[in-house]
């Protein structure tokens, strides 16, 4: 959707219907957008968008040139929202998937070098996969101005681990930015690609699950320009041998008074004194703290670091003891024991106050702050978990049937799994695999269980964590003549997280064929009940085969299936109205 | 001087039941009456035939928290009876109940049902019908959701059925008459309590 100025109002593609006076409001599919036109006359336009979307649109407006990210929850709908929309498709905005999340990183270091706004987005677990790019991106600094999005999943909603990415911002000794709302999630973007042109330093953006996913209005600006083509000159910032690296890592610590400085002076870290209880509360936790709203305490909002020392200080002269409220892990609640030192009250996560897992919620943090909460409905009792599962009709049930069925005359077989819809089959009614623990490891563990003497030791893997991480670990087992059958399921898509374009889709064979994979050891299946017998004799016969052998069961996943048929028969019917936001 | 009026939904279902639409709806409606909205989605790996839900928090005030606190729902409004059972604690004092009471039976564990709409209905607020059925009835089977809201609109003082009927036909306008006629159906049927 995008709206042009008419006259005295703007009008979009969903049309325009008078609400009263001064507001005009209109719909387009999933998305509402209201216009006031204020007395003076000056146009302010409000929109619903997800945190992740307000990034994004934040991002588009501050003359963005590319995206570089790979899909992971909570932060996938940053770069649809890029690639659906109108503008960036005017500019040419680069957004297509990326392979993993240090492809993503380097490309837009790439991008930075050569003058350009260049944003990367990924979740909490992919900054361990760019983690080598994004430290030395620090040391060697930025052109243009580079954006960092790392959206954390505290609580583990769809994730391995609930890691805090602040801790990577200051490893890699760079700012951090963490808005509290979706506002400061759109205002934020434009700040954040000044401040990081003017220290020329790569700027994190860290956010979490219920801020990506929740939508609320959003007051939106003007799109601005976009930088000019203007190559970074100075080749020692860049090639980072040890002479130069060292004069970069020198001028980055000399640096870090000035990012204190900033964050001290930064409009979005706000001190509001009171008295009695102090309270510091880190980006989304702000909110949960106005919910309670205790009367009469101090509180610091924080949402810029290097943490703001001198506020932390000025906010303990007010205060008898200090609670720390933060998403994720204590990380700023440390720092704040290490300034005030061990004679001055803190608590948190450390100690408890606040649970010491899982994300924040309204309750516990009312808890901490001593706000009495009402009386709560026992948990009803005719009640089951109801667990996510695979869909009917899936090619990786076909493909779980299959292995248990021929597993079953192989007490000592191992399975190692790997993360995507498929990881499902550790669940009932399956309970098919062994082991899950990051993108590519099972190919990996596979081979280092084969090596120790497991046999057969079995690798279940999809097609876009294959070609994020898996390419390399089938090459080393290539290499060792390792005895594992690997299972490469593909369903042409990266189906967990919604269904993107999965970066090796038709190229599979050809892949496995160039790693060194033996054309007799490498086959290609349709996983259908009706071919249950070829395929269980297959996996029989390469699991008594001593070396390296991939088995590609290939059929589409049913979702986006689904979603291509109802797109062709939207299309008949004459309807072209779908994703033009 | 206007005063202050919050409604705080927990909206509750299976993954692929269509609850997603139902915000949309109320949401577009919020947004065109001028209230404060927030509504925290769930994506990834739940709506995968688990369970999910959504907070949707409407107000004339400004909103702080994504999150609808323990015991502090208006509404309960899920398109599957266990699933409203499910998020019990997050009812209020003077909270109402309205769910679809047509199990929803994708485990081998589901509780009896006999049981589970006895502890329903136990509850002081409650209103539960077979949506599915309804819709069927209409010839609207894709509607059922649009009934539930229905049900819902005799529980949502901070709109009105007529801001929700324009909602839907905003919202589902550029799906075509047909479908904007089915759930404006599928709504005054909830919304009249036909069986």
């Amino acid at each position: 959707m995008r709206a042009s100025p008419l006259r005295d109002f703007w009008v979009g593609e969903g049309g325009l219907k008078e609400v009263s006076f001064e507001e005009f409001c209109f719909v387009a599919g999933n998305e509402y957008i209201c216009v006031v036109i204020s007395t003076n006359r000056r146009m302010k336009m409000k929109k619903m968008l997800l945190g992740d979307e307000a990034i994004a649109l934040g991002a588009l407006h501050a003359g963005l040139s590319g995206v570089y990210a790979y899909p992971g929850t909570p932060s996938t709908e940053i770069t649809e929202f890029i690639q659906n929309d109108l503008l960036a498709r005017e500019r040419g905005v680069r957004s297509r998937w990326c392979t993993n999340e240090k492809t993503a990183m380097e490309a837009a270091l790439g991008m930075s070098f050569a003058g350009k706004r260049a944003l990367v987005c990924m979740k909490h677990v992919g900054m361990n996969v760019c983690a080598d790019a994004f430290v030395n991106a620090g040391i060697t600094g930025v052109k243009g101005g580079l954006v960092v999005v790392a959206a954390d999943d505290p609580s583990m909603h769809s994730s391995q681990n609930e890691q805090d990415s602040r801790f990577y911002g200051k490893f890699a000794l760079v700012p951090i930015l963490e808005p509290s709302d979706q506002q400061e999630c759109y205002d934020m973007m434009a700040d954040a690609f000044r401040l990081s042109e003017e220290v020329r330093l790569p700027v994190l953006l860290r956010i979490v699950t219920r801020l990506a996913h929740s939508r609320a209005a959003v007051e939106v600006g003007e799109p601005g320009p976009q930088n000019a083509l203007a190559p970074d000159g100075e080749r020692t910032r860049w090639v980072l041998l040890p002479g130069n690296a060292k004069r970069q890592y020198a001028s980055l610590i000399a640096q870090q008074h000035g990012l204190l400085e900033r964050a001290e002076q930064s409009p979005y870290n706000v001190l509001k004194k009171g008295k009695g209880l102090g309270v510091i509360a880190c980006g989304i936790a702000h909110n949960y703290v106005q919910e309670a709203l205790p009367e009469g305490i101090s509180l610091l909002k924080v949402s810029q670091y290097p943490l703001p020392a001198e506020k932390v200080r000025e906010l303990a002269a007010v205060s008898d003891r200090i609670l720390v409220v933060e998403d994720g892990q204590p990380f700023a609640e440390e720092q704040v024991r290490g300034l005030l030192g061990p004679g001055y009250p803190v608590s948190g996560r450390l100690d408890e106050a606040l649970p010491r897992t899982g994300e924040l919620t309204p309750d516990c943090v009312a808890k901490a702050l001593g706000v009495p909460g009402g009386k709560v409905h026992a948990p009803a009792h005719n009640l089951a978990p109801r667990p996510p599962q695979l869909c009917q009709g899936c090619g990786h049930r076909d493909v779980y049937t299959a292995l248990n069925q021929v597993l079953a005359d192989y007490p000592t077989a191992r399975v190692f799994g790997d993360i995507g819809c498929y990881t499902l089959g550790a669940l009932p009614p399956f309970k098919a695999i062994d082991s899950c623990v990051d993108m590519g490891a099972s190919i990996t563990m596979a081979k280092g269980a084969a090596d120790a003497g497991i046999h057969p030791a079995v690798a279940v893997i999809g097609d876009s964590t294959f070609t994020h991480s898996g390419m390399t670990s089938l090459l080393d087992a290539v290499n060792d003549n390792a005895a594992i059958t690997v299972i490469l399921s593909d369903n042409l898509t990266t189906a967990m997280t919604g269904g993107q374009d999965s970066a090796g889709t038709h190229k599979f064979e050809a892949i496995c064929l160039a790693l060194g994979v033996e054309r007799e050891h490498l086959h290609v299946v349709v996983p259908l009940p009706k071919n249950m017998e070829e395929i269980t004799r297959i996996i029989r016969e390469e699991l008594d085969y001593k070396g390296v052998s991939v088995i590609i069961p290939q059929r589409e996943c049913m979702q986006t299936l689904a979603r291509k048929q109802r797109q062709k028969r939207m299309a008949a019917e004459g309807d072209f109205s779908t994703s033009s936001k | 001087m206007t005063f202050k009026m919050k409604t705080d939904i927990k909206l509750a279902g299976v993954g692929g039941q269509g609850i997603l639409s139902i915000a949309t709806v109320i949401g577009e409606a919020a947004t065109t009456a001028g209230l404060y909205l927030k509504q925290a989605e769930v994506h990834g790996m739940s709506q995968r035939g688990g369970d999910v839900q959504s907070d949707l928090r409407l107000s004339t005030e400004p909103i702080h928290s994504d999150l609808i606190p323990l015991g502090g729902a208006d509404l309960i409004l899920s398109m599957e009876p266990m699933e409203a059972l499910r998020y019990l604690p997050y009812l209020g004092p003077d909270g109402a109940v309205v769910t679809s009471s047509r199990p929803f039976v994708n485990i081998p564990n589901y509780p009896d049902e006999k049981a589970l709409l006895e502890e329903l209905d136990a509850l002081p607020k409650v209103t539960r019908m077979d949506i599915d059925q309804v819709a069927k009835g209409l010839l609207a089977p894709r509607s059922a959701n649009m009934v539930l809201l229905g049900m819902a609109a005799r529980h949502l003082s901070i709109l009105g059925p007529d801001d929700l009927r324009t909602a839907i036909r905003t919202v589902f306008g550029r799906k075509g008459d047909k479908v904007v006629e089915d759930n404006l159906k599928a709504f005054e049927a909830g919304y009249e309590g036909l069986q």
